[in-house]
């Protein structure tokens, strides 16, 4: 185990180990100091981050935070590390991969051919010695694409999960919240509940009446019903029609197994998704949701800071082809994320570091009422995820979501994001839009006044 | 508001307004350019006010307890006010860990209270154990944890057990009951919480229950029942429940994962045939 210093003055600092250097490196997180792994100031933890900056990249492959042995994921970054693909940065240290992210030279070829030569460490290292602006200027480079009914990631998109969850999955309460996103633009990434019941006959339903909807309406999108991957494998086996897998995941291997789930579990539930064949324009089928503090939450962290750890889990989703990776970034509390400046940057974190793992990222814009957060700061991360170019975010009416009680981003939010940043929807579900008459500028993003036809006729079908 | 008036204060209403008998979210809510009009913006603030407000709302702890006694002077005249480890609502709300331990004096004082008692009776000193947490919102506690509390007591009369005297946390997270079960040296420890305020229900109360509770348990252990308020589950309802799992609890000597809540019948979809479907 190499330890690691750096000397400022008089004083020199000393840092265990490549974890205690990251975490101590972390800009400052309740859950980092919740987990005893925080720096004791503020120049202990630029200290770390100069020491960090010294590190060359060739080390994170050695030197390893989580046992090779002892956890899969380790196993699966370091055994599909693609020494190839690295080469183009292998000779440089942390510090110097800062300056060669935001050179001309790493313009969105570059940064493709380069990510599966980086490992989950090796991002989140550099990732903690960029502001702000410098994480925008390089998630920006990248272009993500995944597709399943829809296109997402394209440059100059910004698509969204239309999430029309009700506390006791009443149909006509869910079917209401759908016709409210679809109007409203809505409901390009996939149209995703989370189900008050985990019961399967009931997820089997709701599976089915989304498909329905699908069918009905032709709409260019998917569905999903966020429940744990053991129940979508077993409502594919009863043949209900799912789009697409969603499943939590974290970055170790102990915390994935309180889960529920390993990596041959999430292969198992790809591979029934895959061979029902539904995709029309790509047969990407994988949802997950992450979020900085689940592992340390099940306290499965080992030592290692909550953005490490979060890193890590893209290893995980990028096994998986994903059409959608969400990083449900101010779900999880203060303990973790204390208030809107660590959800704001955590946020951007995450999609860079997504983004250079080359995964689909969107982002669940986000807090709960127990955090110092209000709709002013889920503003300033909307717009600066928007700018970034993030894949999608969520969209729930009025930005309550009734049945998780939390606020996220609602269709109106994702309205002004299109319409301030020129962004439009996925390819497929614009044409559905324009086409149904649901907006109708072709510059600007503008909804029509008048109802489309088959939606006034099923509000008819209610009097 | 006519949709005329609308028209003159630049508001495009949505024409699916209909639907909003169907769902409390919150749909249809019209539109200034693509934007949100003001008296929703407006009404959106205040929801996030009140539940901000019951995240700080400090438990007004002497009073429950005078209630307490006032209400249950004749049955179960007996309660012990207790506090976590959290010192204010800043350290509760970074350090879940602290709210999930007495502090030091409770903890003294809980000891005891319980070695003046036990030498009297063997392993088990009570059947059940009621602690009232203020949670994340004590404006839940305040509104529902004393009426609750006299519902499960009628209802649970005549399964004749003993009951510990009853004990009020402040800054407390539910494990915490885990602690205070031990000591007292409980069969079943229930604890009433006020859960994170949603925005549209700071008051909502959660119930969880442990069979024989020792510190360091964690979820798999328990069971729950929540969104006990107005306009979410009833007293009646939840008393039901509560009922049903400690009787249950008893018979079986377990809690959590293994003791299903069999009262709920499957929750059934509204209608499967949605308006939205020919």
């Amino acid at each position: 185990m190499t330890s690691y210093r750096h000397t400022i003055g008089q004083h020199n600092y000393i840092f265990q180990d490549l974890k205690d250097l990251m975490a101590k490196a972390s800009p400052t997180r309740s859950g980092d100091y919740l987990a005893g792994l925080g720096a004791v100031n503020a120049q202990e933890r630029v200290a770390a981050q100069m020491a960090l900056a010294a590190v060359p990249l060739k080390f994170f492959l050695n030197d390893l935070v989580i046992p090779y042995e002892s956890d899969e994921i380790t196993r699966l970054i370091i055994d599909s590390h693609d020494a190839y693909a690295f080469e183009t940065v292998s000779h440089l240290t942390v510090g110097d991969f800062r300056n060669w992210l935001l050179s001309d030279e790493a313009d969105t070829a570059a940064l493709h051919a380069l990510s599966k030569g980086l490992t989950p460490e090796m991002v989140a290292a550099v990732s903690k010695i960029m502001r702000i602006q410098d994480l925008v200027i390089v998630s920006k480079k990248c272009e993500v694409i995944s597709k399943f009914r829809s296109t997402i990631g394209l440059r100059g998109r910004l698509a969204t999960r239309l999430q029309p969850n009700h506390p006791t999955d009443d149909a006509i309460g869910i079917a209401a919240s759908i016709v409210d996103g679809l109007l409203n633009g809505a409901g390009d990434a996939v149209i995703g509940i989370n189900p008050a019941s985990d019961n399967v006959a009931q997820v089997t339903l709701l599976i089915k009446m989304l498909d329905d909807i699908i069918q009905q309406y032709q709409i260019p999108t998917q569905s999903c019903v966020l429940t744990h991957v053991t129940n979508t494998i077993m409502a594919i086996e009863s043949g209900a029609p799912v789009d697409l897998v969603f499943q939590s995941i974290t970055g170790t291997e102990a915390a994935n197994r309180s889960f529920g789930i390993d990596l041959n579990l999430l292969s198992e539930a790809r591979d029934a998704a895959i061979s029902l064949k539904r995709g029309t324009v790509g047969n990407n089928v994988m949802y997950f949701e992450t979020g900085q503090g689940s592992a340390l939450s099940a306290q499965a962290n080992f030592g290692v800071d909550q953005q490490t750890c979060e890193a890590r889990a893209y290893a995980v989703a990028r096994h998986f082809d994903p059409l959608l990776v969400n990083t449900v970034v101010g779900f999880i509390g203060p303990e973790y994320l204390y208030d809107s400046k660590q959800i704001i940057r955590a946020g951007l974190e995450d999609h860079f570091c997504g983004k250079l793992l080359d995964l689909p990222m969107g982002c669940d814009v986000c807090y709960t009422n127990h955090a110092e957060a209000d709709q002013d700061d889920m503003d300033v991360l909307l717009t600066l995820l928007g700018v970034a170019g993030c894949n999608f975010i969520m969209g729930v009416p009025g930005a309550d979501d009734i049945m998780l009680n939390y606020q996220t981003t609602s269709f109106h939010d994702a309205l002004y994001a299109r319409r301030v940043l020129g962004l439009k929807p996925a390819p497929e579900f614009e044409m559905w839009l324009r086409n149904m008459g649901i907006i109708t500028d072709k510059e600007m993003i503008t909804l029509s006044h008048e109802l489309p036809n088959n939606f006034a006729k099923a509000l008819q079908r209610l009097s | 508001m006519s949709s005329s008036d609308n028209k003159s204060l630049s508001i495009t209403e949505s024409p699916w307004a209909k639907l909003k008998q169907f769902t409390s979210a919150r749909i249809a809510l019209g539109r200034s350019g693509i934007s949100l009009p003001t008296h929703e913006q407006l009404k959106f603030q205040l929801a996030h006010a009140q539940a901000r407000d019951a995240v700080h709302y400090q438990l007004d702890a002497s009073k429950l307890c005078s209630d307490l006694r006032q209400t249950f002077r004749l049955i179960h005249p007996e309660y012990i006010a207790l506090q976590s480890a959290a010192i204010d609502r800043a350290t509760y709300l970074k350090r879940p860990d602290y709210g999930k331990k007495l502090s030091p004096v409770s903890r003294e004082a809980l000891l005891n209270y319980s070695t003046q008692t036990k030498e009297a009776l063997n392993t088990f000193d009570y059947d059940i154990a009621f602690v009232i947490v203020d949670g994340l919102s004590a404006l839940a506690i305040e509104t529902n944890a004393l009426r609750f509390l006299q519902k499960a007591c009628i209802d649970l009369q005549p399964e004749k057990f003993r009951i510990a005297p009853f004990c009020v946390v402040e800054q407390g997270r539910v494990a915490i009951g885990d602690e205070i079960g031990e000591l007292l040296r409980t069969k079943l420890v229930v604890v009433m919480i006020g859960e994170r305020p949603g925005l549209s229900s700071p008051d909502s109360m959660g119930i969880y229950l442990t069979w024989h509770p020792k510190a360091g348990l964690t979820d798999e252990s328990r069971n729950c029942i929540s969104n006990i308020r107005n306009g979410g589950l009833s007293d009646a309802e939840a008393s039901m429940k509560l009922r049903y799992l400690v009787t249950q609890a008893h018979q079986r000597s377990l809690s959590g994962v293994a003791l299903k809540d069999e009262t709920s019948t499957t929750q059934i979809l509204g209608s499967l045939n949605s308006f939205l479907i020919e």
